[in-house]
């Protein structure tokens, strides 16, 4: 680090300390005032719906892939990556891939998501489980396997289910890459995936 | 503050916006717009039956994080740090955009991919390269759209909200190639996808602004819709996130509350398609840069009048249901940040340069109204005025004008005598005394009927008699 910037550290730090604010104690959230639902899994597929994401309830990893090979463009697919084999078999061998960009013709990518939350419809999917982050970004289509067990209410139960994040990366995804950008009109598909399929087992 | 700032011209509002009010149609068209976005904004808050709550919370926590920041900033420097991360400090926009550029100049960077940042379009970083010899991509739609038109945004939230399809069509026919007179906002998407996945593959650094950043983890978060941030960073080997240093939240959970205000305030979505969480760089060969900036931050602070107005979380609100901004457009503000919140900030960057800002304001509150950390703005608005005036930033005419009006509440029997003539003036006098072109108020307004008798009169015939006072029975 140059000696200037280590003297802007300290310039701005003094400033700051400075001025002596009263601070008001941090709150802590109530989870009985916070929204809760009778049923989460339908309330989780409304939502989900209402963001462009479609969700199909499964009871064995072979029903997903028997649904997908339903979809025009799964069947068209030449390069799938998968992380959840017992479902999708990839074809893309992401062991031997070292650079990012050598993905960047994927057309299908299936990952595990830890937990869907109903109010907004979103997926935590843990980086750790991604052997390549780009490759849910990256890839035409998007298709996320998660357990109906785990469904949450609301975000504050998100973050309380994470805990203490490691080092990495995490991502709450919910529905498909989208832009209203020219003159307000919904377009999916923007630069990431263009559909996003949500596969919810027991 | 960089020379920069202390010269730029002085924005005057009535001025700047004329050409935008007096396209009616158009100008309906953006109202409409934006109209649209803060209803799909209603529909969401509504639908939480603790959103009031929520915007409780949001701002307590804000308050809290801005009196101890000088505490959070170095937690977070030092999570960060430990995470890996190389936290870098800049004093003002110019040290913003050197630290940047040497951190290119040091990779040998010549392209560079970047998602959307109020941070980098205030320090005016994209310029700052482009003049350095590096090729910038703005990678959001909306944000690529003004590059290429080369313009700036006029919205913090949605930069293109001011341009129709058929301009972005016409745009895209001369930079990208599309069909001649093609205004599909479907098939204008697809192209700037096809264009935009070129620049994602050969961007040698990605560049971000930054949501939130945690103090207790040293983690940022960043918010899109269409996974630019993400196809931007995932992919080179270096991350740079700039970010201002009132982004902080102090612990890990403060993001609930956050995240679900942020969308349902912005576009009315129940959150951003992709709210992405970084803790460090991405492997052992890869580079996370945070650019912790003040740029005038630092002095808002001091304000107690205008401290809250760091609670920001830049999701845009404030414009969509503004009155004025709806109607005279984004850019008619000459500011990075325009509506309600940018005529708050604007001021406080340089008091002489945005002195009309709080002056483009009915004071109806709507800002504050759906503030999701809840800034008083249309307070802060009025507190601005005060101030210009003290620093005798307003006009001569305005202020005597003011000046004359006080003396006249002041005295009575002077108040009922101006009374009394300016009734007989607006009886007898001539329409063009006031309507001439050197009277700007009085375009597109007139002059009342001039009433009968004073109220004064009308009260000592009407009011009941024998009482001197009204009692307090006929008050309640």
């Amino acid at each position: 680090m140059s000696e200037t910037q280590s003297n802007s550290r300290q310039v701005i730090l003094d400033r700051l300390k400075g001025c002596v604010v009263d601070a008001p104690e941090l709150p802590t959230i109530d989870p009985a005032r916070v929204v809760q639902f009778d049923d989460r899994l339908q309330q989780f597929q409304e939502t989900l719906a209402s963001v462009g994401g479609e969700a199909h309830l499964v009871d064995t990893p072979s029903e997903i892939h028997e649904k997908l090979q339903a979809i025009e463009v799964f069947q068209s697919a030449r390069r799938i990556a998968s992380t959840v084999p017992e479902a999708v078999t990839a074809t893309v061998d992401l062991a031997t891939i070292d650079d990012p960009h050598a993905l960047s013709t994927l057309d299908w990518t299936i990952v595990r998501g830890e937990f869907g939350v109903a109010e907004n419809g979103a997926i935590w999917i843990d980086g750790k489980t991604l052997p390549h982050r780009v490759m849910i970004f990256i890839a035409q289509y998007l298709a996320i396997v998660i357990s109906r067990s785990d469904l949450l209410n609301n975000m504050h139960e998100a973050y309380a289910r994470i805990g203490a994040p490691g080092p990495g990366f995490g991502v709450f995804v919910s529905g498909p890459s989208k832009t209203a950008d020219i003159e307000q009109s919904l377009v999916l598909g923007a630069h990431g995936c263009r559909k996003l399929q949500v596969f919810l087992l027991p | 503050m960089t020379s920069l700032t202390s010269t730029l011209p002085i924005v005057d509002h009535p001025n700047a916006a004329r050409e935008f009010v007096t396209n009616e149609p158009r100008s309906h068209w953006h109202d409409d717009s934006l109209w649209f976005v803060r209803s799909k904004r209603d529909k969401q808050a509504q639908s939480i039956p603790e959103w009031e709550y929520l915007r409780e919370q949001a701002s307590t926590i804000k308050t809290h994080t801005i009196a101890k920041l000088p505490e959070y900033l170095q937690q977070f420097e030092a999570n960060a740090t430990r995470l890996g991360a190389v936290v870098h400090w800049a004093a003002d926009a110019e040290e913003h955009n050197r630290i940047v550029l040497d951190l290119l100049r040091r990779n040998d960077t010549l392209r560079i991919v970047k998602s959307k940042s109020m941070l980098t379009e205030e320090c005016g970083l994209n310029e700052y390269l482009i003049e350095s010899g590096i090729e910038v991509v703005d990678t959001d739609l909306g944000e690529r759209i003004v590059q290429l038109r080369g313009e700036t945004p006029s919205h913090i939230v949605l930069p293109a909200i001011h341009i129709k399809k058929e301009e972005v069509g016409d745009t895209f026919h001369e930079h990208l190639g599309t069909r001649a007179g093609e205004s599909d906002p479907q098939v204008l998407t697809e192209a700037a996808r096809g264009h935009l996945r070129g620049k994602f593959l050969s961007g040698e650094v990605g560049i971000t602004g930054v949501n939130f950043a945690i103090a207790d983890t040293g983690g940022l978060v960043v918010c899109t819709n269409e996974g630019n941030a993400d196809l931007g960073v995932s992919l080179p080997r270096i991350h740079i996130a700039c970010m201002g240093i009132e982004k902080l939240v102090p612990r890990f959970q403060d993001l609930s509350v956050f995240t679900r205000l942020l969308a349902r305030s912005a576009t009315g979505q129940p959150i951003t398609s992709y709210t992405s969480h970084f803790h460090g760089p991405r492997d052992e060969n890869s580079e996370l840069h945070i650019v912790l900036v003040d740029n005038g931050r630092s002095k808002i602070r001091d304000s107690k009048t205008f401290r809250d107005s760091l609670h920001c979380i830049r999701c845009g609100a404030c414009m969509n249901t503004c009155p004025v901004y709806r109607r005279s457009g984004g850019h008619s503000y000459r500011a990075t940040v325009p509506g309600p919140i940018g005529s708050v900030l604007g001021p406080a960057k340089n008091a002489k340069a945005h002195k009309s800002l709080p002056f483009a304001c009915s004071l109806c509150g709507s800002c504050t109204d759906v503030c999701p950390v809840k800034i008083p703005l249309h307070h802060q608005l009025l507190a601005w005025r005060k101030v210009l005036v003290g620093k005798r930033l307003v006009a001569w005419n305005k202020r005597m004008a003011m000046k004359a009006a006080s003396f006249l509440f002041r005295n009575p029997p002077l108040f009922a005598a101006a009374g009394y003539l300016g009734r007989v003036a607006l009886k007898v006098l001539p329409k063009s005394l006031a309507h001439n072109r050197f009277n700007t108020w009085a375009k597109d307004r007139d002059l009342p009927e001039p009433p009968k008798k004073s109220f004064h009169e009308w009260y000592a015939k009407n009011r009941p008699s024998g009482s001197q006072t009204v009692s307090r029975e006929e008050q309640s």
